[in-house]
């Protein structure tokens, strides 16, 4: 799966699309695990931009779970953007969204993450 | 067949406040001002058309026990839990105690909240009634003559003056007991569970409570799906949400609605019945999970629909 990354500055902002459900949940977890082992404290911050993503299953959001503990386990931050209407009910009505930095767009998340990787979004 | 929910809370057994039964009036009340409700026939029509199902109603708290009627004479059952209670003194309000019954109870496991009922299920202490026990577990017997002993209670299980009788049946085979084709399967949950599929007359009832479904492994969720295929309607636990179930609450051994939405529309069933709820949440929080649910069918459907009810004490459906 192709996760499109795009590195401004200390963040990385991956862009999964389509649909994430029992069928590719395990393909989107092999091309996240690379980012995730840098998602640490003095390393990269990583930002996933859903707008893209039509659908997520519950393997799907597993994989999300999973990605969150290792963050919290290495002090690196792990947020989530730009949620299309349906992925924000399914975030909303599995209590995900209690659980994640929702961010309205990547700019906001950059915003909120890390001011040097705002000022290269803003710059390109 | 049909099939009526004795008992649909998961864990323990909870009643109906004193203040949340308050909130009720009060929400009724102000609903009711202007409207001229001088007779019990016109309360109870608005009361059908004007109040929300949980302000006019409540899900109940009574630990798991489901009644499956194939209109045969002998009754059939899923778990002992406090529901067992009112089934039983139903029983003997229908029959009397002098008629003898025969009942076939097909147990998911042992826990606590699905053997509890069993002491105060007044039909096994009549002789003349038969009760056979079914389950995949070697404690099974253990466990319900355990807790009918000293110092947890006062009345031991040798004393019950039903025929009790305990029947080990092994998952994956398929058997006929009182009408119906049953098959157990293992789920994960601590101690380890079963669910059951009943067939009868080219219709199948899925009970699949207290099981927790970790999707680590694809296999085991097409398992899954298969057990679920084409059922009429599954009754699933849907005790916590997605997010609790795959962090703060990991391995405690129950599901979601996202999951049973999942499963039932992968293994295109036509009814989703959601079970043993937690019993920390109230009518408000069990109707709004039911809307969520719904919603959720909505949105995900794609060419196959899934009817998606919450299952409350006393509850019938129709199969």
């Amino acid at each position: 799966m192709d996760l499109a990354p795009r590195r401004w500055a200390d963040t990385v902002v991956l862009a999964p699309a389509g649909r994430i459900d029992h069928a590719t949940s395990e393909a989107f977890q092999r091309a996240l695990q690379p980012f995730m082992e840098r998602c640490a404290a003095s390393q990269d911050h990583l930002v996933l931009d859903l707008a893209g993503l039509e659908y997520i299953s519950s393997a799907g959001l597993r994989v999300l779970m999973l990605a969150r503990k290792q963050a919290k386990a290495q002090a690196g931050t792990l947020a989530v953007a730009a949620l299309q209407p349906v992925v924000q009910e399914i975030f909303e009505i599995s209590r995900f969204i209690g659980l994640f930095d929702v961010y309205a767009s990547v700019r906001d998340a950059l915003a909120r993450i890390s001011p040097p990787a705002l000022a290269a979004f803003d710059a390109a | 067949m049909r099939v009526r929910f004795w008992g649909t809370r998961g864990s323990i057994p909870v009643a109906l406040t004193s203040s949340a039964l308050e909130e009720k009036l009060v929400a009724a009340l102000v609903k009711a001002a202007g409207h001229h409700l001088d007779t019990p026939e016109k309360a109870r029509t608005f009361i059908a058309a004007e109040l929300a199902w949980e302000v006019s109603h409540t899900f109940g708290g009574n630990s798991s026990c489901v009644q499956i009627e194939t209109g045969s004479a002998e009754y059939s059952l899923c778990d002992l839990g406090s529901g067992a209670r009112p089934f039983g003194n139903h029983v003997l309000a229908t029959h009397g105690p002098g008629k003898g019954q025969t009942f076939h109870v097909f147990m998911s496991h042992v826990h606590w909240d699905h053997i509890q009922g069993f002491p105060f299920f007044m039909p096994a202490y009549i002789p003349g009634n038969q009760i056979r026990i079914y389950g995949c577990h070697a404690v099974l017997e253990e466990a319900l003559r355990r807790q009918n002993q000293a110092p947890s209670f006062p009345v031991d299980f040798s004393r019950m003056g039903a025929a009790i009788e305990f029947v080990r049946l092994l998952p994956g085979r398929r058997y006929e007991i009182a009408g119906l084709t049953v098959s157990a399967k293992l789920q994960h949950h601590g101690g380890d569970s079963y669910g059951y599929r009943f067939e009868r007359d080219g219709k199948a009832i899925v009970y699949s409570t207290d099981s927790e479904h970790k999707q680590e492994d694809p296999a085991e969720t097409q398992a899954f799906v298969e057990f679920f295929k084409d059922a009429d309607l599954v009754i699933f636990d849907a005790m916590y949400s997605l997010a609790d179930a795959t962090s703060v609450k990991e391995d405690w051994g129950h599901s979601s609605n996202i999951v049973g939405v999942e499963l039932c529309q992968m293994a295109r069933a036509k009814h989703l019945c959601l079970f043993h709820h937690e019993p920390i949440f109230d009518d408000a929080k069990l109707a709004t999970v039911l809307r969520e649910t719904r919603r959720l069918e909505e949105i995900t459907r794609r060419d196959h629909r899934l009817e998606i009810s919450a299952a409350y004490d006393g509850m019938e459906i129709a199969v």
